[in-house]
């Protein structure tokens, strides 16, 4: 195996991302109106369970089929135009919440032959991260197809919780990032 | 149903990279991770990733010196910023957005938060940027070389003089936010934020100047390429860990 070339360090997006990494409107996937159109809001906190109030959300997700915009997803799916999979959010930095208008991803094969549940990836980002968190957005009324996603089973049971975002209001979703303690949410690596 | 392409990218190399707490960067400290990472394989979700997306729908923007729109050009050392985008087998990583942004030439950020530092703001310069790199990976900006400017983390705090850069990757994990500093900055070993990445690595993120790059009568020219995490021909290259 050849020499592999070291990567570049990975540094914080600092408190004043803003001016290249979010502009209004990039939160909105999917128009009000639109017939499968959900919300997922929530905060971000850190360990003192302080709102974290300048930090950056990104989505990556299937459209309603379960169909990526993306040349690898060679599948034959519809894609939905104008439907990326795409988003940007960042926390309100009075209240620490974000919020996103999407759909809900339809699901998506894992490793293993089978579907996962429908969840939508999430890379979360701030002044004070020297590097992206990745986690994945579940949903609350999913539950026969959360208990047999094969990502969802390889967390520690008492964690899986911390993946599932809460149907609080019709086609309104809770789900917050939290850092540190018992409750922290799951980050992934792979 | 065709199957779709499941490539398979190798691991972040976290020697490589800061570690997620690092108390001499304070605020570090409440807003990272303590639990061990939860590793997963790599599923359609983490092979694809918004990169091609977002490079659909984004323009070119790369003088950063007159991409104001005032007709006049903002005020400082005229610089250019060249190079390539990388995956960690040395391909170059093709029509890819890389979108920048930094202070101006006193060090003022364009930006509502900056409220402490009465450096002058230049009406001429927003600082902000973006570049779709060429078949080859290859990108170049234009730009006024940033001055250092002072923050609250300890006294008398300075960072050294840096631009923001931030690529989206084609898929999840290539995704990097970085900064890019100058050669012979006598803040850089000073600074908590570049003293954060492991030793062996901080050199990664110091471009060199390059007098093939300067141009006469106009710009001085500095060479900076970028390494991305890379393909791999099959999950057996990393490992159980």
């Amino acid at each position: 195996m050849s020499e592999l070339l070291g990567q570049t360090p990975s540094q914080t997006v600092g408190p004043y991302y803003t001016l290249r990494l979010f502009r209004e409107g990039e939160n909105i996937l999917a128009p009000s109106g639109h017939i499968d159109r959900i919300v997922i809001q929530g905060t971000v906190l850190d360990g003192d369970r302080r709102p974290i109030e300048d930090a950056l959300l990104e989505i990556w997700q299937a459209n309603s089929v379960g169909r990526y915009h993306h040349p690898d997803d060679t599948r034959d799916l519809a894609l939905d135009d104008g439907f990326s999979g795409f988003g940007r959010a960042i926390t309100d930095f009075e209240t620490g919440e974000y919020r996103f208008e999407t759909v809900k991803p339809g699901r998506v094969p894992d490793a293993e032959g089978a579907f996962q549940a429908p969840h939508i990836s999430l890379i979360v980002q701030g002044r004070g991260m020297l590097n992206p968190v990745f986690t994945r957005i579940y949903f609350s009324d999913e539950d026969e197809a959360n208990r047999d996603d094969l990502i969802l089973r390889g967390v520690p049971a008492a964690r899986r919780e911390t993946l599932i975002a809460q149907l609080v209001d019709n086609n309104v979703y809770r789900f917050d990032v939290l850092f540190q303690g018992d409750d922290e949410t799951v980050f992934f690596d792979f | 149903m065709t199957e779709p392409m499941i490539r398979h990218y190798g691991p972040k190399a976290y020697t490589d990279h800061p570690p997620f707490s690092y108390p001499e960067y304070r605020s570090t400290v409440k807003r990272s991770p303590t639990h061990d990472l939860v590793r997963i394989v790599q599923t359609l979700s983490e092979t694809t990733g918004p990169g091609p997306a977002w490079t659909e729908i984004s323009d070119e923007d790369t003088d950063l010196t007159t991409n104001t729109g005032t007709g006049s050009p903002a005020i400082g050392e005229r610089i250019i910023v060249t190079g390539r985008v990388l995956d960690e087998n040395g391909r170059g990583v093709p029509e890819t957005v890389l979108e920048i942004w930094q202070p101006n030439a006193s060090g003022r950020y364009a930006h509502w938060r900056e409220t402490e530092f009465p450096a002058p703001l230049d009406p001429n310069f927003v600082g902000v940027g973006q570049c779709l790199t060429d078949s080859d990976g290859g990108y170049r900006f234009t730009t006024i070389k940033p001055g250092p400017y002072p923050w609250g983390n300890h006294p008398n705090a300075w960072r050294p003089s840096h631009i923001h850069f931030s690529i989206m990757g084609r898929s999840l994990g290539m995704r990097l936010v970085t900064q890019m500093y100058f050669p012979g900055d006598p803040l850089i070993p000073l600074d908590p934020i570049f003293n954060s990445a492991p030793p062996r690595a901080r050199s990664r993120m110091i471009a060199t100047y390059d007098h093939k790059v300067t141009e006469a009568n106009w710009a001085l020219g500095y060479r900076w390429d970028i390494v991305l995490r890379g393909e791999r021909a099959t999950p057996m290259d990393e490992g159980d860990d």
